[in-house]
């Protein structure tokens, strides 16, 4: 009984956090984007400097005409947003906030949520492809150009911690981390990073879904609450993102003073804040050069930290 | 290594999973050929490549499980739906998807599934292996292949290695041949 009861209290706690967490990812965006062009940004929905402003957006997503257009592949375009979205709930079963506070410790946590988060793309190219529209059919294939090209410098950032720290666990990793794994794993986290924000299609990455030429790409003709989810799939991933990166390259729960889950969430917050810090400062990349950062940037930089990890692992073994 | 095997009747709980999962792989697999829709054979393969993936999973095979998603399911279907788009991904049904040699390769599947299925019966035939947590987890696989197979994992990375400069030789139009 008491494992059954620790199991769910585990599962409702993630589930919580999965619907949490990218509100807030996404209020701060909408205050911080304001401020930093200097506006106010949401004011009014629910008083105090608009704090319900996202439920209210959802609440009015809810309550709209689900629209599926006549030429559209029905089936296809219904279950595409699901497929984006429910990667990255399972993905967050496998994170840890504390040492022992994690869904499930898996073996291979660290490959489990790279194969995972890969899947969360064919969400992307299939309502790029089943909406009937050009517009759709391009971004969903700039996605699929953009996951080929980014999964590479991700994994190999990925694995450089994975021999650094001896485990694929990402409980482990995070336990063997040491306060100068940070010069030692800098080029690597900064490449997995990058990656990382290339695979969630966040600006400047943002070239499928590029508003301003093909109207939001794969989501043109979503409306309420599928596009609601798409959304909803953007934010978490940012939650997701910002949480590897903080227990591969930064010592997840560990600092001085404050307990350990605060120190997680202090630094997922940070980096959340850098992503959408990124987002005001830069100009959207073109597809040419997207490619070419990744195989001539961030590939070399990947294996070059490879080979750092591998020299300094043997010279201290 | 081989341990007295428990009857067949009543199933474990692992094997009825097993036997679904196995149902599903070769429901998707069949749908993928049958299917008149280009780019539903596509997803219908992300489908076989999941259930093939709970496979691994019931047998214990955890690293090969996640390896064939991140590989099959996360970069093949991409390249591979990557393809049909970039050159032709019709809505709805096409009419010119059968070919002629649709008899010819349904023999030839069936005569590899007689072949696999034989070798599979004839090599291991009632042999019993209990499924332990653990097995498949990445250091016992590591130290396997990298100690006792590591000559067959040379080999195969070198066989590898020519595929990829030929690729690239192939893809490369500034390369020519000897005149």
């Amino acid at each position: 009984m008491a494992e059954v009861l620790d199991i769910a209290v585990r599962l409702i706690v993630i589930v919580v956090a999965f619907l949490v967490l990218p509100l807030i990812v996404g209020q701060m965006e909408h205050k911080a984007m304001a401020h930093m062009q200097s506006r106010l940004g949401p004011m009014y929905a629910g008083g105090f400097h608009g704090w319900a402003q996202l439920i209210a957006d959802g609440v009015k997503f809810a309550q709209k005409e689900d629209v599926i257009p006549a030429a559209a592949d029905r089936r296809v375009f219904a279950i595409a947003p699901a497929v984006a979205l429910v990667p990255y709930l399972v993905v967050m079963v496998v994170i840890p906030v504390g040492p022992g506070l994690v869904g499930a410790d898996l073996d291979a946590g660290l490959f489990f949520v790279l194969a995972v988060m890969g899947i969360g793309v064919l969400g992307s190219i299939m309502a790029g492809w089943a909406s009937a529209n050009k517009y759709s059919v391009l971004g969903g294939m700039r996605a699929a150009a953009q996951l080929m090209s980014y999964e590479l410098p991700l994994v190999l950032a990925a694995s450089s911690v994975a021999m650094a720290a001896g485990t694929l666990s990402l409980e482990g990793i995070a336990e063997q981390w040491r306060w100068w794994w940070l010069p030692w794993q800098a080029i690597g986290a900064v490449v997995f990073f990058v990656a990382g924000l290339a695979e969630l299609r966040r600006p400047p990455f943002d070239m499928p879904i590029a508003e301003s030429e093909i109207i939001m790409g794969p989501m043109t003709e979503y409306t309420g609450i599928r596009f609601a989810l798409f959304m909803l799939a953007e934010y978490v991933g940012i939650v997701v993102l910002s949480a590897l990166t903080t227990v591969l390259f930064l010592g997840g729960w560990q600092g001085p003073i404050l307990p350990g889950p605060v120190w997680t969430l202090i630094k997922i917050f940070v980096l959340a804040f850098v992503v959408i810090w990124v987002r005001v400062s830069f100009p959207r990349f073109r597809e040419d050069q997207l490619q070419k950062l990744a195989w001539i940037g961030l590939v070399p930089l990947a294996l070059l930290q490879l080979a750092l990890t591998g020299v300094v692992r043997v010279l201290l073994a | 290594m081989t341990f007295e095997a428990p009857g067949f009747w009543p199933p474990s709980g692992p094997e009825v999973v097993f036997l679904l999962l196995g149902l599903v792989a070769v429901g998707s697999a069949l749908l993928v050929v049958t299917t008149r829709q280009l780019v539903h054979a596509a997803l219908w393969l992300v489908l076989c490549f999941g259930a093939l993936a709970g496979g691994y999973l019931v047998l214990t095979a955890e690293f090969v499980a996640w390896v064939q998603v991140l590989i099959y399911v996360g970069a093949i279907v991409v390249l591979l739906l990557f393809g049909i788009m970039l050159t032709r991904a019709p809505i709805g049904r096409s009419a010119d998807l059968d070919s002629g040699n649709r008899w010819a390769a349904v023999l030839v599947a069936l005569a590899t599934a007689g072949v696999l299925v034989s070798v599979v019966v004839a090599g291991f035939g009632t042999a019993y292996a209990p499924l332990e947590p653990g097995q498949g987890a990445a250091k016992p696989l590591g130290s396997s292949i990298f100690r006792t197979w590591v000559l067959p994992f040379e080999a195969l990375s070198v066989l590898l290695l020519a595929a990829l400069i030929g690729a690239i030789v192939l893809s490369r139009t500034d390369i020519r041949g000897r005149e």
